[in-house]
């Protein structure tokens, strides 16, 4: 046991600061009449704004790391820049969430609340120095997304959702938690780095490698990649969307953080082992969420299923378990978050009270009746189909190269067959927008919420500019990971 | 100006014009008007390009003269880790398509000044983002700004199909899409690879990778599939009739007049440098492929009922006296050793580019023309137009003899260059080839006699009007462009020389 260190403290600052001020939300948000909620509402964006700050404020150099308690806790560099984007988007969460709950009278605190804690987790989760530490966070920010599934409990959907997403998220951290006691077993210790330290010393490998097989299924299931990604288009199709806002954008990002942690700083030891595994869930994702997103008529489950293909080109920059190919994945999960955030986000701005507006035909004719925001939703269909010269793109040329650099040609080919399959579902949503007539010719009503218009603007063209000026952004990447 | 960024200028001038249009373009009169203006803007910067362009310029490397062929080299770092550099530079080649691509988008945005009457302003903004994009796939040296701007070219286009299109715009427009995608994402691939080798993606450094003789072959058919879709090459071209049969008149125009140079520019730029082993080695394929291409399209095309497709399949036997100019020329450098031979086909498929960029445009605005006042492309509804509108007869006639190859016409200049290449070769290759002659002229002068010659057929061809103002800058336009290379080619072939030359010279050599 390591003593008790008060400088300790400034290292986890943000993550307190962060749970002080969501109890203080708490507190504030019990006073509130249901029409105040917008107090909650901008302290919240604060809370992640202060967060924010502490984060950076606490960054340490480009390729070091602070170790708080003991080492359970890491303050790198790779944990700052996922840090940093999970609050940009949990607050851009925020602020597409607030007029579609508002309208459907769900504005309630909850909403707020339980996004506040799941980011705690998700800092928690990428900051994971034990697997302790990944535990906790996983199933903070896993307890809080069932809650939040179920947010509008008078539907149905939601509810069977929730009891979906709960039942096989508790399967998967059991399977993950069975191989974190393996794993623990094998090598006697919680600690990742000592974990790294003793593969290759240890009197089981066979139960190490056992252990390695059900965290590889257990990080799979969080990120949804194929064959476990059962659970990802019903709760997409059945959360409320500003909560599928948040599902679809800010976990992908822990996600990736807790499989670096895992994998890499735990388990990079049996790296050659855990490459041939993910590059086999890489293929069957990209298959499965090309595939059945095709058939869908329902915007939200086609960019589930999409979702499940974009985890497939994430795990391409894990085959070759290099720094580069890291940071590859790391852009990859920037750019996903990013690009998914728009996608839902337009969903929520289109809805209306007792309208959803999340079929795929629901946005017939977007182009006659608002070019703008039709504009906005085909940046973000060509991002996510990866045509240049938009995000996407890049970084599905930075994953593919890594695969090409690590060997796995034949990876590379299979995902960009995939890709042109994935193509068709994509176009489809642009097809619909811009060739076919309204359904309605009325003029699109937006709602007066003009925070949601311009971040959604905005965050859409960052796509095209991203795209051009993805350089800084990359070089962020591959800094963090001491490139 | 010599020193002016003028190649991105000519990229961003039209893109940001496009934004412009599409931001105060509200007003339909005012949406066509800027946009001329800036399509006028772009072709008076294409030409100090044509006019400061040194064929003869050398420098001097450790006392050896060597050409300098890349002139207005303009190189910024884009992305450090990968050596990524925003890289222009215009060889004798590029420069003859850029202008190319200026001259016919000022004429495509008049001939779309009445014909588009919906959501004007999204069709003027998507023309010029599309004539800044094959700009910058022209001067790009930098194999992923290549890449980049030959993808992004998809969008627009796909838009212009899908939107101001035909009954049947979606089917194709999707079809097109989904073609060009699919054979240029293997390119991607390959240029991965060619990175991993080099450390950069500058086509210079890929030029001198060192690859094995089995590199050079997959990358040369990663290589193939993408511009061979793009020219469009038997049997990817299914793609072509449908896109040019729906989509509006001015989109045909584009994409026959410059669309399908990109891969013919492609295997100049690509193929020929990086895997030049390869090319030699299975030139075969796209000599064969090419030969089909002139005999089989041709008879095709000779059954089509509808004007636009006839011309489309038309296009396809045109653009494959290109292939076949350029992949004859390793067979005449490395068997042969007759290296001006070599240079005489790649010449010719060079000015086959251009040629067929002017007569192809020239003969989508022709039916344009009709279809505009007639709302119809099938021959059988017209016949004797020439009896109504004698201006516009005597334009198709010239432009269907150009089609042909009529000498004194620059579709004559192009097909005879390659067509004497060949011969120094394979006596029977070239017989083959010839043969386009006659089934051009049947198909094409049939479709002349069909629609402009004989008794006037119907009341509604009787009541067609001649030529309006516009619709004579545009075709008189075509004319001089058509007739000035057919009769005095010499300052387009003065402009390619060294650049063919450098080429042809690189690739005499065996690399691996």
């Amino acid at each position: 046991m390591t003593p008790f260190n008060t400088a300790d403290l400034l290292v986890i600052l943000p993550e307190l600061v962060l749970l002080g001020a969501t109890c203080a939300i708490l507190l504030v948000d019990l006073f509130l009449k249901p029409g105040q909620r917008d107090v909650t509402h901008w302290l919240s964006i604060g809370a992640l704004a202060l967060t924010a700050f502490f984060v950076w404020r606490g960054a340490p150099e480009m390729g070091q790391g602070v170790y708080a308690f003991g080492g359970m806790f890491v303050h790198d560099n790779i944990a700052v820049v996922l840090k940093l984007f999970v609050l940009l988007i949990c607050a851009l969460t925020f602020v597409y969430g607030r007029h579609y709950l508002r309208e459907r009278q769900l504005l309630i605190g909850e909403f707020y609340l339980l996004i506040l804690f799941a980011t705690i987790g998700m800092l928690l989760l990428v900051s994971a120095g034990s697997l302790i530490t990944a535990y906790l966070g996983l199933e903070l920010l896993a307890l809080s997304s069932y809650a939040l599934v179920a947010l509008n409990r008078d539907s149905s959907i939601s509810a069977e959702a929730a009891i979906k997403y709960f039942v096989l998220g508790a399967l998967a951290s059991g399977l993950l938690l069975y191989g974190m006691s393996m794993v623990y077993g094998a090598t006697g210790t919680l600690d990742l780095a000592r974990i790294q330290a003793s593969t290759g010393f240890i009197e089981h490998p066979n139960l190490l490698a056992l252990g390695l097989v059900f965290i590889v299924v257990g990080v799979a299931f969080k990120l949804g990649a194929a064959p476990f990604h059962m659970w990802l288009p019903d709760v997409y199709q059945g959360a409320p969307t500003a909560v599928t806002v948040f599902i679809g954008s800010a976990p992908k990002l822990a996600a990736f953080g807790m499989a670096y942690r895992l994998l890499e700083s735990g388990l990079g030891g049996l790296s050659e082992h855990w490459t041939i595994m993910l590059s086999f869930l890489a293929v069957l994702s990209l298959a499965v969420g090309n595939l059945f997103a095709i058939a869908q008529t329902n915007l939200k489950r086609m960019l589930a299923y999409s979702t499940i293909s974009h985890v497939g080109f994430l795990l391409l920059g894990f085959v070759g378990a290099t720094p580069a190919g890291y940071a590859a994945a790391m852009f990859y999960a920037i750019s996903y978050a990013l690009t998914a955030a728009v996608a839902f986000g337009i969903i929520a701005l289109l809805a209306r009270a007792g309208f959803e507006a999340e079929e795929i035909d629901d946005f017939k004719g977007l182009n006659q009746r608002n070019p703008w925001y039709a504009g906005i939703v085909a940046i973000t269909m060509f991002s996510l189909a990866g045509v240049p010269p938009l995000f996407g793109f890049f970084a599905k040329l930075l994953v593919l190269k890594t695969a090409v650099d690590a060997g796995f040609l034949w990876l590379a080919i299979v995902a960009i067959v995939f890709a042109i399959i994935g193509l068709l579902y994509y176009l489809r949503v642009v097809k619909v927008m811009y060739f076919d007539a309204p359904v309605h010719d009325a003029k699109l009503e937006l709602p007066p919420d003009l925070p949601l218009r311009w971040t959604l603007s905005l965050n859409g063209l960052s796509l095209l500019i991203l795209g051009v000026a993805w350089g800084p952004l990359f070089d962020w990447c591959n800094r963090a990971l001491g490139l | 100006m010599a020193d002016w960024p003028i190649l991105s200028l000519l990229i961003w001038v039209p893109i940001l014009g496009a934004v412009i249009v599409l931001a105060f373009g509200r007003d339909e009169t005012v949406a066509r008007w800027l946009t001329l203006c800036i399509a006028l803007a772009t072709l008076a910067l294409s030409l100090p390009l044509y006019f400061l362009y040194q064929p003869g310029l050398t420098a001097t490397f450790a006392g050896v003269a060597a050409p300098v062929t890349m002139q207005f080299v303009e190189s910024h770092e884009w992305i450090r880790a990968l050596k990524v550099y925003y890289a222009l530079g215009a060889d004798g080649i590029a420069v003859a398509l850029i202008v190319l691509t200026t001259f016919t988008s000022v004429l495509v945005v008049i001939g779309s000044w009445a014909s588009i009457d919906k959501r004007v302003s999204q069709y003027m903004a998507a023309m010029l983002a599309l004539e800044g994009m094959l700009i910058g796939v022209f001067a790009a040296t930098d194999a992923l700004l290549f890449y980049i701007f030959f993808e992004a070219m998809l969008i627009p286009m796909f838009i212009i199909i899908g939107i101001w299109g035909g009954p049947r715009r979606v089917y194709a427009t999707l079809k097109f899409f989904i073609y060009t995608f699919l054979g240029s994402i293997f390119m991607l691939v390959g240029l991965i690879y060619l990175h991993m080798k080099t450390g950069e993606f500058s086509l210079a450094a890929f030029a001198q990778a060192g690859l094995s003789t089995s590199e050079q072959a997959w990358l040369f058919f990663a290589f193939l599939i993408a511009f061979a879709i793009k020219v469009p090459m038997w049997p990817v071209h299914t793609w072509l009739p449908d896109a040019h049969v729906e989509a509006p008149t001015g989109g045909s125009v584009i994409l026959a007049a410059i669309m399908l140079k990109v891969g013919g520019y492609g295997f100049i730029r690509f193929s020929l440098p990086i895997t030049p082993d390869a090319s030699y080695e299975y030139a075969w394929v796209v000599i064969a492929m090419s030969l089909v291409a002139v005999v089989y399209i041709g008879y095709v095309a000779l059954v089509q009922e509808d004007m636009k497709k006839l011309i489309a399949y038309s296009s396809i036997a045109h653009m494959a006296f290109v292939t076949l100019g350029i992949f004859v020329a390793l067979a005449l450098t490395r068997d042969f050793a007759n290296p001006d031979a070599a240079r005489l086909g790649v010449q010719g498929a060079m000015v086959q580019m251009i040629s067929h960029g002017f007569v192809s445009g020239a003969m989508f605005s022709c039916i344009g023309v009709l279809y505009d006042r007639m709302h119809s492309r099938m021959i059988r509804d017209y016949g004797g137009v020439a009896n109504v509108m004698p201006w516009y007869a005597a334009f198709f006639v010239l432009f269907a003899m150009a089609n042909c190859g009529l000498p004194g016409t620059s579709g004559f200049v192009g097909e005879f260059m390659v067509i004497v290449a060949i011969f120094q070769s394979n006596f029977w290759i070239a017989a083959i080839a010839a043969f386009t002659l006659i089934i051009g002229a049947a198909y094409t002068l049939w479709l002349v006699k069909r629609v402009i010659f004989g008794a006037v057929t119907n009341e509604q061809v009787a009541a067609l009007k001649d030529l309006d103002g516009r619709e004579w800058v545009v075709l008189g336009a075509f004319a001089i462009a058509v007739l000035a290379v057919g009769i005095y080619p010499k300052p387009l072939t003065d402009l390619m020389e060294p650049s063919v030359l450098q080429l042809v010279n690189a690739l005499m050599t065996a690399k691996a």
